[in-house]
């Protein structure tokens, strides 16, 4: 990042003030997307704490459907097989809504039941309690996991905005700022320097008028000392003592 | 497209061993669509693990699957496919396993967490 690194254009008043209305901008965003990085940062934490919870909450439940899963086993001896070539259609599915948090879209899964259960003559000859057991176990840890997902979902969306919002701030803060204080600065430098000039010119033509204007009298005093008087010669409106211009 | 999978309910994939799958397919979440692919994957010990990372692709590909379920035992085995999935859907969630309790440091999210919250909190996480 060079210190000489400005927006390219002609100093003059107006873009003065196209640069000052610039400046005032990128302040304002600075500040809205800080406000805006603050927001997320805080839903950010919020969720990640919950997550916490949610996956030692999860351990628990797990272990729960496992155990229960062993016990149907115990009773009903082995179903697996049974259980895996009967599968037809989902019984549970996930509805996926949207939630906003400072313009960010954030999924959050829902699950619903949907359709009959397809094992529900499973266990009836015996174990049948057990079975409903390890269903409803499972369907509490299924219920569990998708709150888990839609949690999981927001905290990497989250993370990736706030990783967005982040850069664009830094970027205003050290990059755009910056680059248009020193285009102003440069502007008013230039503009010094102009009005230094226009002075200088001014007073450069003010001598030289002074120089001539004496010279005038000079003349004038030399013609008068000869006899020559040139003080009464009439004025003429019209001759103003131009060159006549001749194209 | 997108709007007719909007509309329709998707569903929750599950890759894990036996146990775990048919637990879960008990609780209502196993199908099999019209071209025979089920929604779940059976793993035993003598699963290749390319077979795993195919199927793993494959779950993310499909557009009717909304979370992959997946033992954090099998993820390990391809965590280099599973970190390199960043999209937000499908969610990909790490469950233990009947026989691998769960351990937060090698989870994917966790790990990007890492650094964020505490220690006692990451021991309350294993103990889970």
């Amino acid at each position: 990042m060079s210190g000489k690194d400005r927006i390219p254009i002609f100093p003059s008043r107006g873009a003065q003030m196209l640069m000052k209305a610039r400046l005032a901008g990128a302040h304002k965003g600075h500040g809205l997307l800080k406000k805006k990085a603050d927001a997320l940062q805080m839903r950010f934490r919020m969720i990640l704490s919950k997550i916490i919870e949610t996956k030692t909450l999860m351990g628990e439940v797990m272990k729960e459907a496992a155990f229960s899963l062993a016990e149907a086993k115990f009773t009903t001896g082995d179903f697996n097989q049974v259980v895996l070539q009967n599968v037809t259609k989902a019984q549970i599915k996930i509805r996926t809504k949207k939630d906003n948090v400072a313009g960010v879209t954030l999924p959050v899964f829902e699950s619903y039941q949907d359709g009959s259960d397809t094992y529900e003559l499973a266990g009836l000859a015996r174990g049948g309690q057990q079975l409903q057991k390890l269903k409803k176990n499972y369907q509490s840890a299924v219920k569990l996991l998708v709150e888990l997902a839609s949690l999981q979902t927001s905290f990497v969306t989250l993370d990736e905005v706030i990783k967005v919002t982040n850069r664009r701030v830094n970027a205003i803060e050290h990059v755009i700022i910056p680059r248009i204080d020193r285009t102003l600065a440069y502007i008013i430098s230039e503009l010094d320097e102009l009005e230094r000039e226009e002075f200088y010119r001014l007073k450069k033509i003010q001598d030289k008028k002074r120089i001539a204007r004496k010279k005038a009298e000079a003349l004038k005093e030399a013609l008068l000392a000869q006899g020559i008087d040139t003080r009464q010669a009439v004025n003429n409106m019209l001759d103003e003592g131009d060159e006549d211009i001749l194209f | 497209m997108a709007l007719h999978s909007a509309i329709k309910g998707k569903l929750i994939s599950v890759i894990g061993d036996e146990d775990t799958c048919v637990g879960f397919l008990l609780g209502g979440v196993g199908e099999i669509n019209k071209n025979r692919h089920p929604n779940f994957m059976v793993v035993d010990k003598n699963t290749p693990i390319s077979e795993l990372e195919d199927c793993f692709k494959r779950f993310v590909k499909r557009d009717d699957i909304d979370i992959i379920l997946i033992n954090q035992n099998y993820a390990e085995l391809i965590r280099h496919v599973i970190d390199a999935h960043t999209a937000p859907i499908p969610a990909v969630l790490e469950i233990p396993s009947k026989d691998h309790p769960y351990d937060a440091t090698k989870d994917s999210i966790l790990r990007r967490a890492k650094g964020m919250f505490s220690a006692d909190d990451l021991v309350g996480v294993n103990r889970g």
